[in-house]
C-alpha cells in the first residue's frame, strides 16, 4: 500500500452540514483515527443510514455506502460476512438507529459481527427539520417542536448492551481526541462495537448544547472503571460488572460518563459462521465459486 | 391404467406427506413418471391436508380434478372429498370413521358442514352417509382398518403396539399398491430410499405382511411400466435451492415465510457438498433480508434472498436501492394467495404486476417467470447471471404450487449452464483514487468495481449521484444516470435469447398466453383441443416483443389471479386486444379438466370475456 498522510483519508467533498455541527468533530475524529491504524482505504468500507450523520461516507476516501433509512447494519453486516477481510463501520443518526431501524439495532447485538457502529445523537431528525428523536426526552422541548415531546426515551447504551453487543461506549463529538481513541479501540475490538456519541445540533437541539454537556462531561477510565469483562467470569463477578454498567448508564443529568463502558470476549458471528460452513472464512463469499459445484452428489438423495 | 391419480388426504402433521412420497416412489421404481401436488393449511398440526400423486407414461406437469384413488387416514378426508373421485375409482377408508358424524369432525370448516347438511338434508349427516353417497356415485368402497391391520403385523412381527402404529403411512401405501395388484419390489426399493437401519427393515416387513394378505381385485390395475435408471424427483423450492448453486450463489438471506422458506433451509442444510458453501443468513425481518444481500452483493458476492408476498412487500425499498446503486441482486418471489397475509399455504400468481412496478421511482429489472421444476433449476441460474450481467435486481417468480410440487424427470434437465457476461473493473496498480463506478456506457453497464477492490474507492448512495457516487441534484447528471440506468433494460431485452423470452408451443387461431405454473396444465391441454395455440411467457420484464405473434388471433390469458394481470400487461404492451381471461383465485391450482372445459367454451364461441374456474378442496 501506499504511503497515505492524514489528508489522504479526507475527501476532496465539502461537508454541507450547518457550521457547528458536531458531525464535524466525530468525521475528524474518524479520519484521524483510519489514518493512525493505517487502514487500507482500498479495504475499508464505511456504510451509512439516511440523515445528516449519514453523509459522512461521502467526506472520507474509503469506499462509503449511503445506504437507506434505517438499513445501515444490515447493509454493512452483508458486506463484512462476504468479505471479513474488510474493515467495516456503520454510521448513522439515533432516528436511523434507534428509531427506524430499532430492529435492525436489536439484531446486529446479537449476531456480534466484527464491526464498529457509531450513533450520532443529536437527539432530533435533523435531517428532517428537527422532529423529536428517540433519544429525546419524554416532555423535553426543543427549540424546533412546537409542543413538549409526549413520547419516552430510549437509553441506547442499555439497548445495546439487552441486545448483546460487545463493546459499549460514549463519546463526544467536540472532543475529537477522545472520540478518535475510541473509534480506535472500537475497530480494534473482536466483535460488534457500539459507540454512541453525543452530538450537539446548534441548528435544531437548543437543550442539549456545546454549553450544556461541557461541565457535565467525565470520563469513566479516569475514575478507574474498568469495562473488561473476561470470557468465562465467574457469576457474582459478571453480576458486578453488569451492576456497574447499569449505573452508569442511566447516569444522565449533572454528570454524564464518556468512555468505554463494556468490553466482552464473546465469538463473533463469522466464528459462528464457521460452525456449519467448513471452508469459511478462507473462502469467502465475496471471493466467488472458487470450485465447481458437486451437483452429482446433491442429487443423490433425489434419485429414484 | 394409462392416467392414474392416487390422493391420500388426512390431518397434518400425520405422515401424508410421507406416504406420498413413499407412494410416488414406489411407482416411479416401477417405471411410471410423477408428480405430486399438496394441499395444506398454515397450521402445524391436525388440520386438513391431502397430496395427489398422478402418474404418467410421459413426465407430469398437470393434474386431474378426480382421482382414481382415494385414500383416506381419517373421516374428514371423507367429507372433503366426496366429489372427488371419478366414478368407477375407489376410496380406501377406515371402518371405524364410519361412526363419526360430520358436525363432531373439529377441524371442518362450518361452511363445508352446511353444505353437506343441505346436501343430506339431515342437521347432522354420519359419515356413513357420506359413504353412500360415494357408492352412489360409482365408487367402489374398499375398507381397510389401517390401525387394526398394524396392530395385527405388530403382533405377527413382534414389534411393540406403539411402533407399529408408526408405520400406517407404510400400510396405507403397501395396502393401495396391493390393491392395485403393483408388484411388491419397487415398494420394497422406494422403502429403501426412504427409511436406513432397522426402521427400513420393520417398514419393510410391513409391507411384506400387507402384502400376504388376500385382497379383493379392482376393475382396473397399475402395471410396471420399464424402470429406467437416472431419473430424480424433487420440488420446486428444492429445484430453486439447486439451481441458486448451479449459477454461483454464495450469499442468500431469508425471513422464514411459507412457502420461500423450504429453499433456504435447503442451502443451510447442504453447505458441505463442494461448490455450495452459501453463507445463510436468517435476518430479523424482510428489510434487513434484502439489504444484507445488497451489502453482500457489494463485495462481490452472489448474493440472493427468497420471500413471499408479505415479505416481498417490505422487500420494496431495498430493492430500490439496489436498483439505484446498481447492485446485483436476486429475489426469489414464491408467490401464495393474497393480499396481506392471505391465503399463506395457497398458490396464487398475483404479484406479477407488484414483481414489475412495486416500490417507488423507476430502476431497471428484470422479472422471469419459473412454470415447472426444471425451468426452477435453470431460471435461478439465469436469475443471478442476469443480475450480474445488468448489475440489477431481478425478480424470479416462482409460487406456492411449484414450490411444493414434485416431479420426477431426466436427471440431465438438470444442466448447468455456462452464462457470463459480468462486466467487472480489475484493480488499479498504479496511482490511489476515486473509481468512477458509474461512468459513461452506451448499454448502460458501467463495469462493477466489487468493495475491497485495491488502488481505489468510490461511493455509493441511493441518492441520486455523479460518476463516482457523490449526491447531486444537477438536471445534467441526474438526467444522464437515470438514462443509464434504464438503458440496461433495453440491453438486457436485445441481448437475452428469445428462447428465454417466450416459447411458443403450438400456434393456434385460438391463442392461450400464460405464463409460471400454469404452463404444465396448458402443455397438457393442448392434446385435447385442437386449433388452440400456447404462447409462454418466461420473461415477463423487458416485456418480449410478442405482438407480431398475436396478430390476428383470438387471445385467451389463463392465470392464478382475479385480474388477469398478464391480460393487461399483454394490452399494454402490445395494444392487442384479449378476448377472455381465464381467472382461477380461489388457492387450488387449475386442473387439466377446468382448462379443457373453458377453452372448449371459447372454441365453441359461447365463452364470457371473464371466466372464473372455480375447482378444489
Ligand atoms: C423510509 C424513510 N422515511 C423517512 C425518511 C425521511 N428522513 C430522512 S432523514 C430522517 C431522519 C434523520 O434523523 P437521524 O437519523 O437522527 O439523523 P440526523 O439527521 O439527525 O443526523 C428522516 C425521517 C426517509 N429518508 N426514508
Ligand atoms: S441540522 Fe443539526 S445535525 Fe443536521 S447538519 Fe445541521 S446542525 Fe448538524
Ligand atoms: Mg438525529
Amino acid at each position: 500500500m501506499l504511503e497515505l498522510k492524514l489528508a489522504d483519508y479526507k475527501a476532496e467533498k465539502q461537508p454541507d452540514w450547518c457550521p457547528g455541527c458536531g458531525d464535524y468533530g466525530i468525521l475528524s475524529a474518524l479520519q484521524m483515527a483510519l489514518f493512525e491504524l493505517k487502514r487500507d482505504p482500498s479495504q475499508t468500507a464505511i456504510f451509512s443510514g439516511i440523515g445528516c450523520s449519514a453523509k459522512t461516507p461521502h467526506y472520507l476516501n474509503v469506499y462509503g455506502v449511503h445506504t437507506l433509512h434505517g438499513r445501515v447494519l444490515p447493509v454493512a453486516q452483508g458486506a463484512k460476512l462476504a468479505n471479513p477481510h474488510l474493515t467495516v463501520v456503520a454510521v448513522g443518526g439515533d432516528g436511523d438507529g434507534l428509531g427506524i431501524g430499532a430492529g435492525h439495532f436489536v439484531a446486529a447485538g446479537r449476531r456480534n459481527v466484527d464491526m464498529l457502529y457509531i450513533l450520532y445523537d443529536n437527539e432530533v431528525y435533523g435531517l428532517t427539520k428537527g422532529q423529536a428523536g428517540p433519544t429525546l426526552g419524554l416532555g423535553e422541548k426543543t427549540k424546533s417542536l412546537p409542543k413538549p415531546n409526549p413520547q419516552g426515551r430510549i437509553n441506547p447504551l442499555l439497548l445495546a448492551f439487552a441486545s448483546g453487543y460487545t463493546w459499549i461506549a460514549r463519546g463526544y463529538a467536540y472532543d475529537v481526541k477522545g472520540l478518535k481513541e475510541l473509534i480506535k479501540e472500537g475497530l480494534s475490538h473482536k466483535g460488534l462495537a457500539f459507540l454512541h456519541v453525543l452530538q450537539p445540533c446548534p441548528t435544531y437541539n437548543d437543550l442539549h448544547t456545546k454549553e450544556w454537556f461541557a461541565p457535565r462531561l467525565y470520563r469513566l477510565q479516569d475514575e478507574g472503571y474498568d469495562p473488561h469483562v473476561p470470557e468465562g467470569l465467574p457469576p457474582e463477578e459478571l453480576d458486578r460488572k453488569m451492576a456497574q454498567f447499569q449505573e452508569k448508564a442511566v447516569e444522565w443529568g449533572e454528570r454524564i460518563p464518556l468512555g468505554v463502558f463494556w468490553q466482552a470476549e464473546v465469538p463473533t458471528f463469522e466464528e459462528r459462521l464457521k460452525a456449519y460452513l467448513p471452508r469459511y472464512p478462507e473462502v469467502y463469499p465475496a471471493l466467488g465459486q472458487q470450485e465447481p459445484l458437486d451437483l452429482e452428489g446433491l442429487l443423490k438423495e433425489f434419485a429414484l | 391404467m394409462e392416467d392414474f391419480t392416487w390422493r391420500v388426504g388426512g390431518p397434518q402433521g400425520g405422515g401424508i406427506e410421507t406416504a406420498a412420497t413413499l407412494f410416488a416412489r414406489a411407482v416411479a421404481k416401477g417405471g411410471w413418471w410423477v408428480a405430486t401436488k399438496r394441499e395444506y393449511h398454515s397450521n402445524i398440526m391436525g388440520r386438513h391436508s391431502y397430496l395427489d400423486v398422478r402418474l404418467g407414461r410421459k413426465p407430469v406437469g398437470a393434474f386431474r380434478e378426480k382421482v382414481d384413488m382415494l385414500v383416506a387416514l381419517d373421516g374428514e378426508t371423507l367429507a372433503r372429498h366426496l366429489d372427488e373421485v371419478r366414478p368407477g375409482g375407489v376410496l380406501l377408508y377406515d371402518p371405524k370413521v364410519l361412526g363419526l358424524t360430520v358436525r363432531g369432525l373439529p377441524m371442518l370448516d362450518h361452511r363445508v358442514a352446511d353444505a353437506l347438511a343441505e346436501r343430506f338434508r339431515k342437521a347432522n349427516p354420519s359419515l356413513q352417509d357420506l359413504l353412500a353417497a360415494f357408492v352412489e356415485a360409482g365408487v367402489q368402497p374398499l375398507p381397510y382398518p389401517y390401525e387394526e391391520v398394524a396392530d395385527r403385523i405388530g403382533v405377527e412381527l413382534g414389534v411393540p403396539p406403539l411402533q407399529a402404529r408408526r408405520t400406517l403411512n407404510t400400510i396405507a401405501v403397501a395396502a393401495s399398491l396391493h390393491f392395485l395388484g403393483f408388484p411388491l419390489d419397487p415398494l420394497l426399493e422406494a422403502l429403501a430410499l426412504q427409511f436406513r437401519g432397522k426402521v427400513l427393515e420393520l417398514n419393510q416387513r410391513v409391507a411384506q405382511a400387507v402384502y400376504r394378505e388376500e385382497m379383493p381385485k379392482l376393475s382396473f390395475q397399475l402395471h410396471l411400466n420399464g424402470y429406467e435408471p437416472g431419473r430424480v424427483y424433487l420440488t420446486g423450492a428444492q429445484a430453486a435451492a439447486l439451481g441458486k448453486l448451479a449459477g454461483g450463489l454464495r450469499f442468500q438471506t431469508y425471513y422464514p415465510i411459507s412457502p420461500a422458506t423450504d429453499e433456504s433451509t435447503y442451502l443451510e442444510a447442504h453447505t458441505a457438498f463442494t461448490g455450495a458453501d452459501v453463507a445463510v443468513v436468517q435476518t430479523e425481518d424482510e428489510m434487513a433480508a434484502v439489504t444484507m444481500a445488497v451489502g453482500a452483493a457489494l463485495t462481490g458476492a452472489k448474493a440472493a434472498t427468497a420471500t413471499s408476498g408479505p415479505g416481498f412487500s417490505l422487500m420494496a425499498e431495498g430493492m430500490g436501492f439496489a436498483g439505484m446503486i446498481e447492485a446485483p441482486l436476486v429475489v426469489t418471489l414464491y408467490q401464495r394467495g393474497g393480499p396481506s397475509t392471505g391465503l399463506p399455504t395457497r398458490t396464487e400468481q398475483g404479484d406479477l404486476m407488484f414483481a414489475i412496478r412495486g416500490g417507488h421511482g423507476e430502476y431497471p429489472r428484470i422479472v422471469l417467470a419459473s412454470g415447472d421444476i426444471q425451468d426452477a433449476f435453470l431460471d435461478a441460474q439465469k436469475a443471478l447471471a442476469w443480475a450480474w450481467r445488468y448489475q440489477t435486481v431481478v425478480v424470479h417468480l416462482v409460487d406456492k404450487f411449484l414450490a411444493s410440487m414434485a416431479q420426477s424427470l431426466p436427471k440431465e434437465a438438470l444442466r448447468v449452464l455456462s452464462l457470463d457476461g459480468e462486466k467487472r473493473l480489475g484493480p488499479r496498480h498504479e496511482g490511489f483514487g476515486p473509481y468512477e463506478r458509474y461512468g459513461p456506457a452506451e448499454d448502460g453497464i458501467s463495469p462493477f468495481i466489487p468493495i475491497g477492490t485495491p488502488g481505489g474507492f468510490y461511493w455509493m448512495t441511493s441518492d441520486e449521484h455523479d460518476p463516482v457516487g457523490h449526491i447531486t441534484e444537477d438536471v445534467a447528471l441526474r438526467e444522464y444516470q437515470m438514462e443509464k440506468r434504464m438503458q440496461k433494460l433495453e440491453t438486457a431485452r436485445r441481448e437475452i435469447p428469445l428462447e428465454d423470452q417466450y416459447t411458443l408451443f403450438r400456434d393456434g387461431e385460438v391463442l392461450v398466453l400464460g405464463w409460471g405454473t400454469v404452463k404444465g396444465t396448458l402443455l397438457e391441454a393442448l392434446d385435447h383441443l385442437p386449433g388452440v395455440g400456447y404462447l409462454h411467457l418466461r420473461l415477463l420484464w423487458p416485456f418480449p416483443q410478442i405482438g407480431p405473434l398475436l396478430e390476428g388471433k383470438r387471445l385467451v390469458t389463463v392465470e392464478h389471479n382475479y385480474s388477469g394481470q398478464l391480460a393487461d400487461l399483454v394490452q399494454q404492451e402490445t395494444l392487442k386486444r384479449v378476448h377472455h381471461r381465464v381467472a382461477k383465485h380461489n388457492g387450488r391450482p387449475i386442473t387439466l379438466d377446468e382448462v379443457v372445459e373453458a377453452l372448449k367454451g371459447v372454441l365453441a364461441g359461447r365463452a364470457p370475456e371473464r371466466l372464473v374456474l372455480r375447482k378444489g378442496v
